[in-house]
């Protein structure tokens, strides 16, 4: 039955995200973005919303409740509206959790999830993304072959979150000749896996990503994701890119509110520059484009709730939202003109980190 | 509960509407572009007879219902409208129905003129409706509306021209319809003195004067209705007849926009999705299969222009449902509707035209539908307020602007 209204559960979820969003993650936006650290006090506070733990069963030290990606892209947005980096940050270890909900083993569950229930933060992550221009998730260049009972990996991963400090990292990689995509948990400090330097992007900056590099990386085959018949990979990288959807709505939302506050205040020939046309007009396709991608986020994000493949929706949700948000970012900066490109304003962080989401995959997973 | 599951009424009622939209409506589809002026009468009794019984394609008075009993009348409207335009927007134009004068009188009408000007599409013959509101000066500007109406007795006596009329000749001169036609009461009042008034068909000094000819939808008719010392009863008039301080009366009249904006949306969204499909199909007799899980940057032109016409016109479909939706629940949807209608008119402009251009010299051949979807579908960037108008509405809606502060 069509509707176009959360849930009462899902919106005390979002209200709660939201506030903490507001009052706690905003007011840090710039100071992180400048010295790529984010407190960890922040970061304890944002545990303490419960975000991962939650979907962890009852049996493993969790609250046992069901995932739900229509769920997940509501409070992603409010996080990703306060500040991306954070908001990555703070929802890394889902990028380990989600995939065990979901296609884990019990062994496999038993093991790793217990890590992520306890009191304090605890990083962990996934490798998807590789650095090259034609990067192609149905084709890694990141290979898992298999040789006397074990895995091997190897190849180079890019903008993977918190790898110097995850207990465990996920890795997306190709495995034997073909198309087939397999996940790979493996322990922090696990030999033949590099962590390399921080890298430095145009944007994210607050948020620690580093390149991986795997050299004869072998690991014991009961590690591979949904034990040896591997997993539904694609149903995996379809949460994640309807995360990245609902991340990229955010940091829309947040270039149109401020732009359109600023428009509301700065005068010109003597009324609100938001009473011309030239920019009420802007701020009005700004306003549809977001409502437009939201919309096919949460389609997509549905579609996954009821377990039905939904590569379309996912594919052409992200698309458009990463599409939109640079738009509405880049139009952030243009009505505060010459203000919006000095770093006093957040407008051209939000079209920094907007760019980016043409080029993310696997940073974020409703 | 977010949800995008239809009902399975409105299900039904879309399978059904598909088939008569694919059986009947394609297959005349060009016949009536090429022989405009010309109506498709079997076509049109039939959809009247259906009309009367179920009456799929009719709009608005979903805000009408009793708080706390949300009805799914509007949401299934709008799914029927995208499969009658699908089949084509020109004859569905042209069905037989209260059109947008009906919309205002369901809007702004008592239950007695609901009755005596509505009750008539129950039976009989095929029925028009029409809204008389554009003028050859004005449009978009209705405070500068100059037809005039002033009261003579038992009477309101209208003197002006209308243009761009849809169904005008059909509801003033071919059936037992009406137009609603719009007028100033008191030109010195602005849009405080502009009432709407029901012109039955027939009536002495209402005379069609010319159909135009168009680039689309041809196969519905745009009149042109001059009104010459017109006389009509007093309670003609739908809504106060009192000229107030404030512009709460026109604003009234406005409401119907509400209504009819997300029916026009739906249409092109129907026209867009005509004018995917055929690209779809064309593009498979070629072995070209969009590849969706595909890294973008390593996509084909066409699978990535193709992608971006889906994924806008599903986004243009989600809003027009949102906005739809927002009736049935008996809530407000002024912004949603002209953001619903600023969308679905651009998205079907731009992926029409993009069609064409897709599919070279079969998008530009007469020996296909595309180009005649193409040409139907910029209409819909046009009437019921054009996409600058709408995005007028939502920029002081999302501006928190009067149209006094944004104009």
């Amino acid at each position: 039955m069509v509707s176009f209204e959360p849930s009462e559960e899902q919106q005390l979820v979002r209200d709660t995200v939201a506030a903490f969003a507001q009052e706690q993650v905003r007011p840090q936006a710039r100071a992180s973005d400048e010295s790529g650290e984010i407190p960890a006090s922040l970061v304890e506070q944002g545990w303490e919303l419960g975000l991962t733990q939650a979907l962890i069963p009852e049996a493993y030290g969790g609250a046992g409740e069901a995932h739900s990606a229509v769920t997940s892209a509501l409070f992603i947005e409010e996080l990703a509206w306060a500040d991306l980096s954070i908001a990555c940050h703070l929802l890394a270890p889902r990028l380990l959790v989600v995939p065990l909900i979901e296609a884990g083993t019990e062994e496999q569950k038993r093991r790793l999830l217990p890590r992520y229930t306890q009191a304090s933060f605890a990083a962990a992550t996934a490798a998807v993304v590789e650095p090259r221009w034609d990067f192609d998730l149905a084709s890694l260049s990141v290979t898992a072959t298999r040789r006397n009972g074990s895995y091997v990996l190897s190849g180079t991963k890019c903008f993977v979150p918190l790898a110097a400090e995850a207990e465990h990292v996920a890795v997306f990689a190709r495995v034997g000749n073909g198309d087939e995509v397999g996940v790979f948990l493996l322990e922090r400090g696990t030999a033949g896996m590099n962590i390399l330097e921080r890298e430095k992007n145009m944007g994210l900056k607050g948020l620690a990503t580093y390149e991986v590099a795997f050299e004869q990386c072998r690991i014991p085959t009961e590690q591979r994701l949904g034990g040896a018949a591997g997993c539904d990979v694609n149903r995996l990288l379809n949460l994640q890119r309807v995360a990245l959807a609902a991340a990229a709505v955010g940091v829309a939302r947040a270039a149109f509110e401020y732009a359109r506050d600023y428009a509301k205040e700065r005068k010109a020939f003597g009324v609100a520059i938001a009473q011309k046309q030239a920019i009420a007009f802007m701020l009005a396709e700004m306003a549809i484009e977001i409502d437009a991608a939201r919309l096919l986020t949460w389609e997509a994000a549905w579609k996954l709730d009821r377990g039905e493949d939904a590569t379309r929706e996912a594919v052409l949700a992200k698309q458009y939202a990463a599409n939109m948000a640079l738009m509405v970012a880049d139009r952030g900066v243009q009505i505060l003109g010459g203000h919006g490109y000095i770093r006093d304003h957040l407008v051209e962080l939000f079209l920094r980190n907007a760019r980016g989401f043409a080029t993310f995959e696997g940073l974020l997973t409703a | 509960m977010i949800d995008f599951e239809l009902p399975p009424q409105v299900q039904q009622a879309r399978d059904m509407v598909h088939m008569v939209a694919e059986t009947m409506m394609r297959p005349i589809a060009r016949e009536y572009d090429e022989r405009e002026h010309e109506k498709p009468w079997d076509f049109l009794h039939t959809m009247w007879e259906a009309s009367k019984a179920t009456n799929p394609v009719s709009f608005g008075g979903g805000g009408k219902k009793e708080p706390g009993t949300p009805s799914v009348r509007n949401l299934q409207t709008v799914v029927s409208i995208e499969e009658l335009s699908w089949g084509d927007a020109g004859l569905y134009l042209s069905i037989p129905n209260p059109g947008l004068g009906g919309a205002a009188i369901a809007a702004a009408g008592t239950a007695e003129q609901r009755e005596r000007f509505l009750a008539r599409f129950r039976s009989g013959p095929p029925k028009w409706g029409a809204m008389a509101i554009t003028e050859p000066h004005c449009g978009s500007d209705t405070a500068a509306i100059a037809t005039t109406a002033v009261r003579d007795g038992d009477h309101w006596v209208l003197n002006g021209t209308k243009i761009f009329v849809t169904s005008g000749k059909m509801a003033a001169q071919e059936s037992d319809g009406f137009v609603v036609v719009w007028a100033t009461v008191d030109k010195s009042a602005g849009r405080a003195g502009i009432k709407a008034f029901v012109v039955e068909r027939g009536t002495p000094g209402m005379t069609v004067v010319k159909v135009e000819d168009k680039m689309g939808i041809r196969a519905s008719d745009t009149a042109m209705i001059v009104f010459e010392n017109c006389r009509i009863p007093l309670d003609n008039i739908l809504g106060n007849p009192e000229v107030q301080r404030s512009t709460e009366g026109f604003k009234g009249a406005m409401a119907t926009f509400d209504a009819t904006r997300p029916a026009v949306a739906a249409s092109a969204i129907g026209i867009g999705r005509a004018a995917l499909d055929f690209v779809r199909a064309e593009l498979e007799k070629q072995g070209v299969k969009i590849r969706y899980g595909v890294s973008r940057n390593k996509l084909t032109a066409i699978e990535r222009d193709f992608m971006d016409m889906e994924a806008t016109l599903q986004a243009a479909r989600l809003l027009t449902w949102r906005a739809a939706w927002l009736m049935d629940q008996g809530r407000h949807n002024n912004l949603e509707a002209s953001m619903a209608k600023a969308k679905a008119g651009l998205a079907v402009t731009q992926v029409t035209q993009k069609a064409v251009e897709l599919l070279g010299p079969l998008g530009y051949s007469r020996k296909y539908l595309l180009e005649k979807w193409m040409r139907d579908a910029k209409i819909n960037d046009i009437f019921e307020g054009t996409q600058q108008i709408n995005l007028l509405i939502v920029a002081r809606r999302i501006l928190g602007y009067s149209s006094k502060e944004l104009n």
